[in-house]
Protein backbone atom coordinates (compact mmCIF):
# COMPACT_ATOMS: atom_id res chain seq x y z
CA UNK A 1 0.00 0.00 0.00
CA UNK A 2 1.81 3.37 -0.95
CA UNK A 3 1.62 6.94 0.66
CA UNK A 4 1.10 9.84 -1.31
CA UNK A 5 4.50 11.33 -2.38
CA UNK A 6 5.45 14.09 0.05
CA UNK A 7 5.21 17.32 -2.65
CA UNK A 8 7.75 20.07 -1.80
CA UNK A 9 6.70 23.72 -3.10
CA UNK A 10 2.97 25.71 -3.49
CA UNK A 11 0.14 23.19 -3.48
CA UNK A 12 -1.00 25.03 -6.42
CA UNK A 13 1.05 27.60 -8.84
CA UNK A 14 -0.40 29.45 -11.84
CA UNK A 15 1.41 31.80 -14.20
CA UNK A 16 -0.60 33.78 -16.69
CA UNK A 17 -3.73 31.14 -17.05
CA UNK A 18 -6.06 32.34 -19.91
CA UNK A 19 -8.90 30.55 -21.38
CA UNK A 20 -10.77 32.04 -24.21
CA UNK A 21 -13.98 29.99 -25.58
CA UNK A 22 -14.74 31.11 -29.20
CA UNK A 23 -14.17 34.62 -29.00
CA UNK A 24 -14.74 35.42 -25.66
CA UNK A 25 -11.94 35.66 -23.32
CA UNK A 26 -12.72 33.58 -19.44
CA UNK A 27 -9.27 34.06 -18.16
CA UNK A 28 -7.07 37.02 -19.33
CA UNK A 29 -3.68 36.22 -18.01
CA UNK A 30 -4.91 34.87 -14.32
CA UNK A 31 -1.62 34.02 -11.84
CA UNK A 32 -2.23 32.73 -8.56
CA UNK A 33 -0.06 30.32 -5.99
CA UNK A 34 -1.66 28.54 -2.85
CA UNK A 35 0.92 27.33 -0.44
CA UNK A 36 -0.25 23.56 1.03
CA UNK A 37 -2.43 23.78 4.33
CA UNK A 38 -5.67 26.25 5.15
CA UNK A 39 -8.77 27.81 3.27
CA UNK A 40 -8.35 29.54 0.30
CA UNK A 41 -11.87 31.03 -1.35
CA UNK A 42 -11.80 32.01 -4.56
CA UNK A 43 -14.53 34.90 -4.73
CA UNK A 44 -15.96 36.25 -7.36
CA UNK A 45 -19.20 37.22 -9.44
CA UNK A 46 -21.24 34.66 -11.04
CA UNK A 47 -19.85 34.34 -14.56
CA UNK A 48 -16.54 35.32 -13.55
CA UNK A 49 -14.79 32.27 -14.77
CA UNK A 50 -14.24 30.94 -11.16
CA UNK A 51 -15.61 27.54 -12.32
CA UNK A 52 -13.72 27.20 -15.50
CA UNK A 53 -10.41 28.36 -13.15
CA UNK A 54 -11.43 25.25 -10.66
CA UNK A 55 -11.83 22.75 -13.81
CA UNK A 56 -8.69 23.64 -14.83
CA UNK A 57 -7.21 23.11 -11.77
CA UNK A 58 -9.14 20.13 -11.24
CA UNK A 59 -7.85 18.19 -14.90
CA UNK A 60 -11.70 18.06 -16.02
CA UNK A 61 -10.71 20.91 -18.66
CA UNK A 62 -8.44 21.94 -20.96
CA UNK A 63 -6.46 25.70 -20.68
CA UNK A 64 -5.92 28.16 -24.00
CA UNK A 65 -2.72 28.91 -22.36
CA UNK A 66 -0.42 29.75 -19.21
CA UNK A 67 1.37 27.08 -16.57
CA UNK A 68 -0.68 25.39 -14.25
CA UNK A 69 1.25 22.72 -11.62
CA UNK A 70 -1.08 21.26 -9.24
CA UNK A 71 0.60 18.61 -6.60
CA UNK A 72 3.71 19.37 -8.52
CA UNK A 73 2.03 18.33 -11.61
CA UNK A 74 0.19 19.59 -14.88
CA UNK A 75 -3.55 19.04 -14.74
CA UNK A 76 -3.44 18.26 -18.15
CA UNK A 77 -0.96 15.56 -17.68
CA UNK A 78 -2.42 13.97 -14.29
CA UNK A 79 -2.01 10.30 -14.08
CA UNK A 80 -4.68 8.07 -11.36
CA UNK A 81 -1.78 8.57 -9.00
CA UNK A 82 -1.82 12.27 -9.10
CA UNK A 83 -5.58 12.22 -9.43
CA UNK A 84 -5.73 10.01 -6.08
CA UNK A 85 -4.50 13.03 -4.39
CA UNK A 86 -7.03 15.42 -5.44
CA UNK A 87 -10.84 15.60 -3.45
CA UNK A 88 -13.28 17.14 -5.81
CA UNK A 89 -16.74 18.45 -4.71
CA UNK A 90 -19.00 19.90 -7.64
CA UNK A 91 -21.77 22.19 -8.32
CA UNK A 92 -24.94 19.52 -7.87
CA UNK A 93 -24.10 16.00 -8.34
CA UNK A 94 -26.77 14.07 -8.26
CA UNK A 95 -25.12 10.43 -9.12
CA UNK A 96 -25.78 7.04 -8.39
CA UNK A 97 -29.07 8.02 -6.51
CA UNK A 98 -30.30 4.29 -6.36
CA UNK A 99 -27.17 3.47 -3.87
CA UNK A 100 -27.27 3.08 -0.66
CA UNK A 101 -25.32 6.14 1.42
CA UNK A 102 -22.96 3.34 3.10
CA UNK A 103 -22.62 1.48 0.18
CA UNK A 104 -21.15 3.94 -2.17
CA UNK A 105 -18.98 5.12 0.61
CA UNK A 106 -17.73 1.62 1.18
CA UNK A 107 -17.18 1.06 -2.54
CA UNK A 108 -16.02 4.52 -3.38
CA UNK A 109 -13.03 3.81 -0.93
CA UNK A 110 -11.44 0.70 -2.88
CA UNK A 111 -10.67 3.29 -5.62
CA UNK A 112 -8.52 4.82 -3.98
CA UNK A 113 -6.56 1.46 -1.17
CA UNK A 114 -3.66 1.17 -4.50
CA UNK A 115 -2.69 4.39 -3.67
CA UNK A 116 -3.03 5.59 0.26
CA UNK A 117 -4.90 4.32 3.09
CA UNK A 118 -8.81 5.68 2.89
CA UNK A 119 -11.13 6.59 5.10
CA UNK A 120 -13.10 3.87 7.53
CA UNK A 121 -16.59 4.28 5.72
CA UNK A 122 -18.35 4.16 9.49
CA UNK A 123 -15.84 6.95 10.55
CA UNK A 124 -16.41 9.31 7.73
CA UNK A 125 -20.03 8.69 8.25
CA UNK A 126 -19.75 9.83 11.26
CA UNK A 127 -17.61 12.68 10.30
CA UNK A 128 -19.90 14.27 8.14
CA UNK A 129 -23.38 13.63 10.13
CA UNK A 130 -24.99 10.79 8.03
CA UNK A 131 -24.30 7.97 10.35
CA UNK A 132 -28.08 7.99 10.55
CA UNK A 133 -28.62 7.97 6.76
CA UNK A 134 -25.88 4.92 6.23
CA UNK A 135 -28.91 2.71 5.29
CA UNK A 136 -31.12 5.12 2.91
CA UNK A 137 -31.00 5.35 -0.88
CA UNK A 138 -28.91 8.76 -1.97
CA UNK A 139 -32.03 10.08 -3.98
CA UNK A 140 -33.86 10.46 -0.56
CA UNK A 141 -31.32 12.28 0.96
CA UNK A 142 -32.06 16.49 1.18
CA UNK A 143 -30.23 18.95 -0.60
CA UNK A 144 -27.28 19.82 2.80
CA UNK A 145 -26.74 16.31 3.22
CA UNK A 146 -26.21 14.99 -0.11
CA UNK A 147 -23.58 18.03 0.05
CA UNK A 148 -22.08 16.46 2.87
CA UNK A 149 -21.98 13.04 1.23
CA UNK A 150 -20.30 14.82 -1.52
CA UNK A 151 -17.65 16.17 1.14
CA UNK A 152 -17.15 12.58 2.12
CA UNK A 153 -16.89 11.32 -1.28
CA UNK A 154 -14.10 14.06 -1.86
CA UNK A 155 -12.04 13.30 1.38
CA UNK A 156 -12.42 9.92 0.91
CA UNK A 157 -9.16 9.23 0.06
CA UNK A 158 -7.46 11.62 2.25
CA UNK A 159 -6.51 14.13 -0.49
CA UNK A 160 -4.00 16.69 0.38
CA UNK A 161 -5.98 18.92 -2.00
CA UNK A 162 -9.74 19.38 -2.02
CA UNK A 163 -11.63 21.48 -4.21
CA UNK A 164 -15.46 22.92 -3.55
CA UNK A 165 -17.01 24.43 -6.16
CA UNK A 166 -19.79 26.80 -4.83
CA UNK A 167 -20.78 24.07 -1.72
CA UNK A 168 -23.38 26.11 -0.32
CA UNK A 169 -25.83 26.86 -4.00
CA UNK A 170 -29.15 26.67 -2.79
CA UNK A 171 -28.78 25.99 1.18
CA UNK A 172 -31.48 26.79 3.56
CA UNK A 173 -29.52 29.25 6.64
CA UNK A 174 -29.46 25.79 8.91
CA UNK A 175 -28.15 23.78 6.04
CA UNK A 176 -25.43 26.23 5.22
CA UNK A 177 -24.54 26.33 9.03
CA UNK A 178 -24.16 22.81 9.45
CA UNK A 179 -22.35 22.85 6.55
CA UNK A 180 -19.58 25.60 7.29
CA UNK A 181 -19.39 23.85 10.41
CA UNK A 182 -18.66 20.77 8.23
CA UNK A 183 -15.47 22.39 6.58
CA UNK A 184 -14.30 23.66 10.23
CA UNK A 185 -13.88 20.45 11.18
CA UNK A 186 -12.30 19.46 7.70
CA UNK A 187 -9.47 22.03 8.72
CA UNK A 188 -8.57 19.89 11.46
CA UNK A 189 -7.79 17.30 9.80
CA UNK A 190 -3.89 17.98 8.80
CA UNK A 191 -2.66 18.80 5.85
CA UNK A 192 -5.67 19.15 3.36
CA UNK A 193 -5.48 22.40 1.43
CA UNK A 194 -9.02 23.70 0.62
CA UNK A 195 -9.87 25.64 -2.24
CA UNK A 196 -13.26 26.43 -2.27
CA UNK A 197 -15.03 29.21 -5.06
CA UNK A 198 -18.26 31.24 -3.98
CA UNK A 199 -19.63 34.30 -5.14
CA UNK A 200 -20.77 35.13 -1.36
CA UNK A 201 -18.36 37.06 0.52
CA UNK A 202 -19.83 36.08 3.42
CA UNK A 203 -19.19 32.78 2.92
CA UNK A 204 -15.47 33.11 2.08
CA UNK A 205 -14.97 35.65 5.28
CA UNK A 206 -16.10 32.95 7.58
CA UNK A 207 -14.31 30.29 5.71
CA UNK A 208 -11.24 31.19 4.48
CA UNK A 209 -8.08 32.50 5.77
CA UNK A 210 -7.26 34.06 2.71
CA UNK A 211 -9.51 35.63 -0.43
CA UNK A 212 -8.60 35.71 -3.76
CA UNK A 213 -11.26 38.21 -5.72
CA UNK A 214 -12.07 37.09 -9.44
CA UNK A 215 -13.21 39.38 -11.87
CA UNK A 216 -12.36 40.53 -15.58
CA UNK A 217 -10.40 36.99 -16.29
CA UNK A 218 -7.89 37.51 -13.42
CA UNK A 219 -7.05 37.81 -9.50
CA UNK A 220 -8.10 41.40 -8.73
CA UNK A 221 -7.51 41.34 -4.86
CA UNK A 222 -5.63 38.98 -2.94
CA UNK A 223 -5.52 38.95 0.94
CA UNK A 224 -6.65 38.29 4.32
CA UNK A 225 -10.29 38.98 5.18
CA UNK A 226 -8.79 41.32 7.26
CA UNK A 227 -6.48 42.47 5.03
CA UNK A 228 -8.93 43.05 2.49
CA UNK A 229 -11.47 45.15 4.64
CA UNK A 230 -8.97 47.41 5.63
CA UNK A 231 -7.79 47.90 2.21
CA UNK A 232 -11.29 48.44 1.70
CA UNK A 233 -11.83 50.86 4.25
CA UNK A 234 -9.18 53.56 3.72
CA UNK A 235 -11.96 56.06 2.64
CA UNK A 236 -13.62 57.16 5.50
CA UNK A 237 -16.70 59.94 5.91
CA UNK A 238 -17.00 61.55 8.55
CA UNK A 239 -20.58 63.35 9.74
CA UNK A 240 -20.96 66.26 12.65
CA UNK A 241 -23.13 68.46 13.88
CA UNK A 242 -21.66 71.61 14.26
CA UNK A 243 -23.66 75.38 15.00
CA UNK A 244 -26.58 73.40 14.29
CA UNK A 245 -25.99 72.11 10.73
CA UNK A 246 -25.14 68.22 9.10
CA UNK A 247 -21.62 68.88 8.13
CA UNK A 248 -20.01 65.58 5.93
CA UNK A 249 -16.37 65.17 5.07
CA UNK A 250 -14.67 61.95 3.50
CA UNK A 251 -10.61 61.68 4.33
CA UNK A 252 -8.09 59.18 4.04
CA UNK A 253 -6.99 59.49 7.42
CA UNK A 254 -10.31 59.73 9.47
CA UNK A 255 -8.27 59.76 12.79
CA UNK A 256 -5.61 63.01 11.78
CA UNK A 257 -9.01 64.65 10.47
CA UNK A 258 -11.43 63.92 13.67
CA UNK A 259 -8.44 65.01 16.06
CA UNK A 260 -7.87 68.48 14.36
CA UNK A 261 -11.54 68.60 14.40
CA UNK A 262 -11.77 68.33 17.95
CA UNK A 263 -8.54 70.29 18.69
CA UNK A 264 -10.13 73.76 17.29
CA UNK A 265 -13.67 73.36 17.85
CA UNK A 266 -14.49 74.77 21.29
CA UNK A 267 -16.81 72.15 22.26
CA UNK A 268 -18.91 72.83 19.00
CA UNK A 269 -18.98 69.72 17.32
CA UNK A 270 -21.72 66.69 18.41
CA UNK A 271 -23.14 63.71 17.12
CA UNK A 272 -19.74 62.46 15.69
CA UNK A 273 -19.82 59.73 13.51
CA UNK A 274 -16.85 58.14 11.85
CA UNK A 275 -18.42 55.90 8.55
CA UNK A 276 -16.03 53.73 6.73
CA UNK A 277 -16.78 52.01 3.61
CA UNK A 278 -16.58 48.55 4.35
CA UNK A 279 -15.02 45.79 2.13
CA UNK A 280 -19.12 44.29 1.89
CA UNK A 281 -20.01 47.52 0.49
CA UNK A 282 -17.04 47.66 -2.34
CA UNK A 283 -17.32 44.02 -2.96
CA UNK A 284 -21.48 44.53 -4.03
CA UNK A 285 -20.50 47.45 -5.90
CA UNK A 286 -18.07 44.76 -7.76
CA UNK A 287 -20.89 42.97 -8.38
CA UNK A 288 -23.84 45.63 -9.32
CA UNK A 289 -21.26 46.44 -11.83
CA UNK A 290 -20.49 43.37 -13.43
CA UNK A 291 -23.88 42.29 -13.65
CA UNK A 292 -24.63 45.61 -15.47
CA UNK A 293 -22.43 44.26 -18.27
CA UNK A 294 -19.49 46.82 -17.03
CA UNK A 295 -16.91 44.44 -16.10
CA UNK A 296 -13.60 46.40 -16.74
CA UNK A 297 -15.34 49.04 -14.97
CA UNK A 298 -16.08 47.46 -12.30
CA UNK A 299 -13.09 46.02 -11.74
CA UNK A 300 -11.10 49.39 -12.03
CA UNK A 301 -13.77 50.66 -9.10
CA UNK A 302 -12.64 48.01 -7.21
CA UNK A 303 -9.43 47.75 -7.20
CA UNK A 304 -9.55 51.79 -6.93
CA UNK A 305 -11.56 51.18 -3.25
CA UNK A 306 -8.73 48.74 -2.00
CA UNK A 307 -5.27 50.18 -2.67
CA UNK B 1 -0.57 -3.82 -5.49
CA UNK B 2 -1.19 -3.67 -9.31
CA UNK B 3 -3.63 -0.77 -10.30
CA UNK B 4 -5.09 -2.27 -13.50
CA UNK B 5 -5.64 -5.34 -11.74
CA UNK B 6 -7.52 -3.52 -8.89
CA UNK B 7 -9.30 -1.16 -11.08
CA UNK B 8 -10.82 -4.20 -12.64
CA UNK B 9 -11.69 -6.04 -9.48
CA UNK B 10 -13.37 -2.57 -8.36
CA UNK B 11 -15.67 -2.61 -11.23
CA UNK B 12 -16.39 -6.43 -10.61
CA UNK B 13 -17.41 -5.11 -7.43
CA UNK B 14 -19.43 -2.48 -8.51
CA UNK B 15 -21.43 -4.93 -11.24
CA UNK B 16 -22.45 -6.91 -7.96
CA UNK B 17 -23.98 -4.19 -6.12
CA UNK B 18 -25.15 -2.41 -10.02
CA UNK B 19 -26.83 -6.01 -10.41
CA UNK B 20 -28.38 -6.07 -7.00
CA UNK B 21 -29.84 -2.85 -7.14
CA UNK B 22 -31.38 -3.31 -10.86
CA UNK B 23 -32.87 -6.88 -9.54
CA UNK B 24 -34.33 -4.91 -6.32
CA UNK B 25 -35.33 -1.68 -7.89
CA UNK B 26 -39.28 -2.20 -9.08
CA UNK B 27 -38.85 0.50 -11.86
CA UNK B 28 -35.81 -0.95 -13.19
CA UNK B 29 -37.44 -4.47 -13.52
CA UNK B 30 -40.90 -3.34 -14.41
CA UNK B 31 -38.88 -2.05 -17.43
CA UNK B 32 -37.73 -5.06 -18.51
CA UNK B 33 -40.77 -7.42 -17.34
CA UNK B 34 -43.52 -5.24 -19.15
CA UNK B 35 -42.53 -5.21 -22.30
CA UNK B 36 -41.37 -9.18 -22.06
CA UNK B 37 -44.73 -10.01 -20.28
CA UNK B 38 -46.68 -7.91 -23.37
CA UNK B 39 -44.61 -10.04 -25.99
CA UNK B 40 -45.60 -13.27 -24.59
CA UNK B 41 -49.41 -12.86 -23.96
CA UNK B 42 -48.82 -11.84 -27.60
CA UNK B 43 -46.77 -15.12 -29.24
CA UNK B 44 -49.49 -16.84 -27.19
CA UNK B 45 -52.10 -16.13 -29.19
CA UNK B 46 -49.52 -16.59 -32.07
CA UNK B 47 -49.71 -20.13 -30.82
CA UNK B 48 -52.63 -21.23 -33.62
CA UNK B 49 -50.99 -19.92 -36.44
CA UNK B 50 -49.21 -21.85 -38.80
CA UNK B 51 -45.83 -20.49 -41.26
CA UNK B 52 -46.09 -22.49 -44.57
CA UNK B 53 -43.43 -25.67 -44.62
CA UNK B 54 -42.44 -24.88 -40.88
CA UNK B 55 -43.08 -27.94 -38.31
CA UNK B 56 -44.01 -25.53 -35.15
CA UNK B 57 -46.21 -22.87 -34.58
CA UNK B 58 -45.55 -19.21 -35.11
CA UNK B 59 -45.47 -18.63 -31.58
CA UNK B 60 -42.95 -21.52 -30.74
CA UNK B 61 -40.57 -19.88 -33.32
CA UNK B 62 -40.77 -16.48 -32.27
CA UNK B 63 -40.01 -17.49 -28.61
CA UNK B 64 -36.23 -17.99 -29.46
CA UNK B 65 -36.50 -15.13 -31.81
CA UNK B 66 -37.73 -12.81 -29.28
CA UNK B 67 -34.99 -14.05 -26.80
CA UNK B 68 -32.45 -13.11 -29.39
CA UNK B 69 -33.46 -9.94 -29.84
CA UNK B 70 -33.95 -9.23 -26.24
CA UNK B 71 -30.51 -9.72 -25.71
CA UNK B 72 -29.28 -7.15 -28.57
CA UNK B 73 -31.97 -4.96 -27.90
CA UNK B 74 -31.90 -4.97 -24.23
CA UNK B 75 -28.04 -4.65 -24.14
CA UNK B 76 -27.63 -1.79 -26.37
CA UNK B 77 -30.29 0.46 -24.95
CA UNK B 78 -29.23 -0.66 -21.72
CA UNK B 79 -25.51 0.58 -22.54
CA UNK B 80 -26.61 3.65 -24.46
CA UNK B 81 -29.28 4.65 -21.59
CA UNK B 82 -26.89 4.26 -19.16
CA UNK B 83 -24.04 6.07 -20.91
CA UNK B 84 -26.36 9.13 -21.23
CA UNK B 85 -28.30 9.28 -17.90
CA UNK B 86 -25.08 9.24 -16.26
CA UNK B 87 -23.80 11.81 -17.96
CA UNK B 88 -26.36 14.06 -16.83
CA UNK B 89 -26.13 13.09 -13.31
CA UNK B 90 -22.43 13.35 -12.99
CA UNK B 91 -22.18 9.64 -12.11
CA UNK B 92 -19.77 9.90 -14.80
CA UNK B 93 -17.68 12.65 -13.52
CA UNK B 94 -18.07 11.28 -10.13
CA UNK B 95 -15.45 8.25 -11.92
CA UNK B 96 -13.60 10.50 -13.59
CA UNK B 97 -12.81 12.18 -10.46
CA UNK B 98 -11.55 8.81 -8.89
CA UNK B 99 -8.23 7.00 -9.38
CA UNK B 100 -9.06 4.48 -12.35
CA UNK B 101 -13.02 5.34 -11.30
CA UNK B 102 -13.42 5.59 -15.25
CA UNK B 103 -12.07 1.71 -15.60
CA UNK B 104 -14.43 0.82 -12.59
CA UNK B 105 -17.50 2.51 -14.29
CA UNK B 106 -17.34 0.68 -17.74
CA UNK B 107 -16.74 -2.32 -16.40
CA UNK B 108 -19.01 -2.15 -13.67
CA UNK B 109 -21.82 -1.47 -15.94
CA UNK B 110 -20.68 -3.66 -18.80
CA UNK B 111 -20.53 -6.46 -16.14
CA UNK B 112 -23.79 -5.57 -14.20
CA UNK B 113 -25.77 -5.25 -17.60
CA UNK B 114 -24.40 -8.79 -19.17
CA UNK B 115 -25.83 -10.40 -15.77
CA UNK B 116 -29.00 -8.60 -15.88
CA UNK B 117 -29.55 -9.95 -19.29
CA UNK B 118 -28.49 -13.01 -18.51
CA UNK B 119 -30.85 -13.09 -15.75
CA UNK B 120 -33.61 -12.17 -17.49
CA UNK B 121 -33.14 -14.29 -20.62
CA UNK B 122 -33.04 -17.73 -18.30
CA UNK B 123 -35.90 -16.00 -16.79
CA UNK B 124 -37.89 -15.92 -20.09
CA UNK B 125 -36.23 -19.23 -21.28
CA UNK B 126 -37.76 -20.76 -18.16
CA UNK B 127 -41.44 -19.16 -18.97
CA UNK B 128 -41.25 -19.95 -22.58
CA UNK B 129 -40.18 -23.37 -22.10
CA UNK B 130 -43.28 -24.92 -20.64
CA UNK B 131 -45.42 -22.98 -22.65
CA UNK B 132 -44.79 -23.39 -25.96
CA UNK B 133 -44.98 -26.58 -27.94
CA UNK B 134 -42.14 -27.96 -30.09
CA UNK B 135 -39.34 -26.21 -28.32
CA UNK B 136 -36.12 -28.50 -27.72
CA UNK B 137 -34.07 -27.86 -25.14
CA UNK B 138 -33.28 -31.42 -23.43
CA UNK B 139 -30.10 -32.22 -24.42
CA UNK B 140 -26.86 -30.86 -23.86
CA UNK B 141 -25.84 -29.88 -26.94
CA UNK B 142 -28.94 -27.80 -27.23
CA UNK B 143 -27.86 -25.90 -23.90
CA UNK B 144 -24.03 -25.58 -25.31
CA UNK B 145 -25.34 -23.84 -28.54
CA UNK B 146 -28.18 -21.50 -26.53
CA UNK B 147 -25.13 -20.78 -24.35
CA UNK B 148 -22.74 -19.94 -27.25
CA UNK B 149 -25.16 -17.58 -28.69
CA UNK B 150 -26.10 -15.77 -25.48
CA UNK B 151 -22.99 -15.31 -24.92
CA UNK B 152 -21.70 -14.09 -28.13
CA UNK B 153 -24.82 -11.82 -28.55
CA UNK B 154 -23.96 -10.18 -25.50
CA UNK B 155 -20.29 -9.35 -26.28
CA UNK B 156 -21.47 -7.87 -29.82
CA UNK B 157 -23.93 -5.91 -28.33
CA UNK B 158 -22.81 -4.17 -25.24
CA UNK B 159 -20.10 -2.83 -27.29
CA UNK B 160 -22.53 -1.50 -29.65
CA UNK B 161 -24.17 -0.06 -27.07
CA UNK B 162 -21.12 1.90 -25.92
CA UNK B 163 -20.27 3.55 -29.10
CA UNK B 164 -23.67 4.58 -29.44
CA UNK B 165 -24.00 5.48 -25.69
CA UNK B 166 -20.64 7.80 -26.38
CA UNK B 167 -21.85 9.27 -29.60
CA UNK B 168 -25.35 10.50 -27.79
CA UNK B 169 -24.67 13.19 -24.92
CA UNK B 170 -28.14 13.77 -24.22
CA UNK B 171 -30.78 11.35 -23.03
CA UNK B 172 -33.61 13.37 -24.80
CA UNK B 173 -31.98 11.53 -27.63
CA UNK B 174 -32.83 8.01 -26.71
CA UNK B 175 -35.14 8.00 -29.54
CA UNK B 176 -32.22 8.14 -32.17
CA UNK B 177 -31.04 4.85 -30.70
CA UNK B 178 -34.30 2.66 -30.26
CA UNK B 179 -36.55 3.81 -32.89
CA UNK B 180 -33.72 2.71 -35.84
CA UNK B 181 -33.70 -0.70 -33.32
CA UNK B 182 -37.07 -1.09 -33.53
CA UNK B 183 -37.11 -0.46 -37.04
CA UNK B 184 -34.75 -3.18 -37.91
CA UNK B 185 -36.48 -5.68 -35.25
CA UNK B 186 -39.10 -4.77 -38.37
CA UNK B 187 -36.56 -6.52 -40.93
CA UNK B 188 -34.74 -9.12 -39.04
CA UNK B 189 -37.10 -11.93 -39.06
CA UNK B 190 -38.00 -11.90 -35.23
CA UNK B 191 -41.85 -12.07 -35.37
CA UNK B 192 -42.32 -13.64 -38.83
CA UNK B 193 -39.77 -15.31 -41.18
CA UNK B 194 -37.32 -13.10 -43.18
CA UNK B 195 -37.49 -14.92 -46.35
CA UNK B 196 -41.46 -13.33 -46.50
CA UNK B 197 -39.58 -10.13 -46.69
CA UNK B 198 -39.05 -8.64 -50.25
CA UNK B 199 -35.30 -9.44 -51.08
CA UNK B 200 -33.68 -6.36 -50.81
CA UNK B 201 -35.01 -5.65 -47.49
CA UNK B 202 -34.10 -9.16 -46.32
CA UNK B 203 -30.37 -8.08 -46.96
CA UNK B 204 -30.73 -5.21 -45.33
CA UNK B 205 -31.61 -7.42 -42.30
CA UNK B 206 -28.78 -9.22 -42.72
CA UNK B 207 -25.98 -6.85 -42.25
CA UNK B 208 -27.41 -6.16 -38.64
CA UNK B 209 -26.86 -8.55 -35.05
CA UNK B 210 -30.58 -8.65 -34.31
CA UNK B 211 -31.90 -11.53 -37.11
CA UNK B 212 -28.51 -12.67 -36.30
CA UNK B 213 -29.18 -13.55 -32.50
CA UNK B 214 -32.79 -14.35 -33.28
CA UNK B 215 -31.82 -17.25 -36.03
CA UNK B 216 -29.09 -18.53 -33.43
CA UNK B 217 -31.59 -18.52 -31.20
CA UNK B 218 -33.80 -20.59 -33.41
CA UNK B 219 -31.28 -23.06 -33.92
CA UNK B 220 -30.60 -23.31 -29.95
CA UNK B 221 -34.34 -23.88 -29.46
CA UNK B 222 -35.94 -25.71 -32.80
CA UNK B 223 -36.49 -28.78 -33.78
CA UNK B 224 -33.58 -29.11 -36.89
CA UNK B 225 -36.53 -29.31 -39.74
CA UNK B 226 -37.60 -25.44 -38.67
CA UNK B 227 -34.53 -24.33 -40.60
CA UNK B 228 -35.96 -25.29 -43.74
CA UNK B 229 -38.10 -21.74 -43.27
CA UNK B 230 -34.58 -19.56 -43.12
CA UNK B 231 -32.71 -18.02 -45.85
CA UNK B 232 -30.96 -21.09 -47.16
CA UNK B 233 -32.73 -23.79 -46.12
CA UNK B 234 -30.11 -23.67 -42.91
CA UNK B 235 -29.09 -22.34 -39.57
CA UNK B 236 -25.75 -20.94 -41.41
CA UNK B 237 -24.16 -21.59 -37.81
CA UNK B 238 -20.58 -20.48 -38.74
CA UNK B 239 -22.03 -17.62 -40.40
CA UNK B 240 -24.13 -16.07 -37.45
CA UNK B 241 -21.07 -16.57 -35.18
CA UNK B 242 -19.11 -14.74 -37.79
CA UNK B 243 -21.27 -12.09 -38.21
CA UNK B 244 -21.70 -11.68 -34.58
CA UNK B 245 -17.97 -11.85 -33.88
CA UNK B 246 -16.99 -9.02 -36.40
CA UNK B 247 -19.49 -6.69 -35.00
CA UNK B 248 -18.29 -7.23 -31.81
CA UNK B 249 -14.78 -6.73 -33.16
CA UNK B 250 -15.57 -3.93 -34.89
CA UNK B 251 -17.18 -1.86 -31.80
CA UNK B 252 -14.68 -3.44 -29.37
CA UNK B 253 -12.14 -1.20 -31.67
CA UNK B 254 -14.01 1.87 -31.52
CA UNK B 255 -15.12 1.95 -28.18
CA UNK B 256 -12.68 2.62 -26.04
CA UNK B 257 -11.17 5.66 -28.54
CA UNK B 258 -15.14 7.15 -28.05
CA UNK B 259 -15.32 6.51 -24.23
CA UNK B 260 -12.03 8.49 -23.99
CA UNK B 261 -13.12 11.36 -25.84
CA UNK B 262 -16.09 11.27 -24.14
CA UNK B 263 -14.87 11.01 -20.78
CA UNK B 264 -12.41 13.70 -21.63
CA UNK B 265 -15.01 16.01 -22.69
CA UNK B 266 -16.94 15.44 -19.15
CA UNK B 267 -16.79 18.71 -16.72
CA UNK B 268 -19.09 20.00 -14.45
CA UNK B 269 -20.26 22.65 -15.90
CA UNK B 270 -20.81 20.14 -19.17
CA UNK B 271 -22.96 18.43 -16.74
CA UNK B 272 -24.53 21.55 -15.64
CA UNK B 273 -25.47 22.54 -19.19
CA UNK B 274 -26.81 19.84 -20.22
CA UNK B 275 -29.34 19.29 -17.47
CA UNK B 276 -30.46 22.90 -18.27
CA UNK B 277 -30.69 21.96 -21.53
CA UNK B 278 -33.01 19.29 -20.61
CA UNK B 279 -35.09 21.39 -18.47
CA UNK B 280 -35.72 23.83 -21.12
CA UNK B 281 -37.53 21.13 -23.15
CA UNK B 282 -39.31 19.73 -20.44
Amino acid sequence: MGHPRPHDGPAIAVADLRMRYGDKDVLTGLDLEIEPGGVTALLGPNGAGKTTTIEILEGFRGRSGGRVSVLGVDPAHGDERWRARLGVVLQEWRDNGKWKVRDIVAHFAEYYKPYTDPWNADDLLDLVGLTAQGGQRVRTLSGGQRRRLDVALGIIGRPALLFLDEPTTGFDPHARREFHELIHRLTDLDGTTILLTTHDLDEAEKLAERILILAGGRIIADGSPDQLARAASTTAEVKWIQDGRLQIHATEDATDFVRKLLATDDGAVTDLEVHRASLEDAYLELVAQFEAGEAAAAVDTFQEATR
Amino acid sequence: MNTTVHEYRTGWKRALIETKISLTTPGDLMGFVMPTAIAIVVLLFMQGAEFEGAPVSLGAMNMPSLIGMNIVFGGITAMVGALAMDRTTGTLLRAKSMPGGMTGYLVGHLVSTAMFIAVTVIALLAVGLPLFDGLEFGTPDRWLMFLAVLVTGIVAALPIGAVLGALLDNPRNMGLVVFPIMGLVAVSGIFYPITALPGWLQAVGQVFPVYWMGLGMRHALLPDAAAAVEVGGSWRTATMFAVLALWAVASMALAPRLLRRMSRRESGSAVAARRADMQRDW
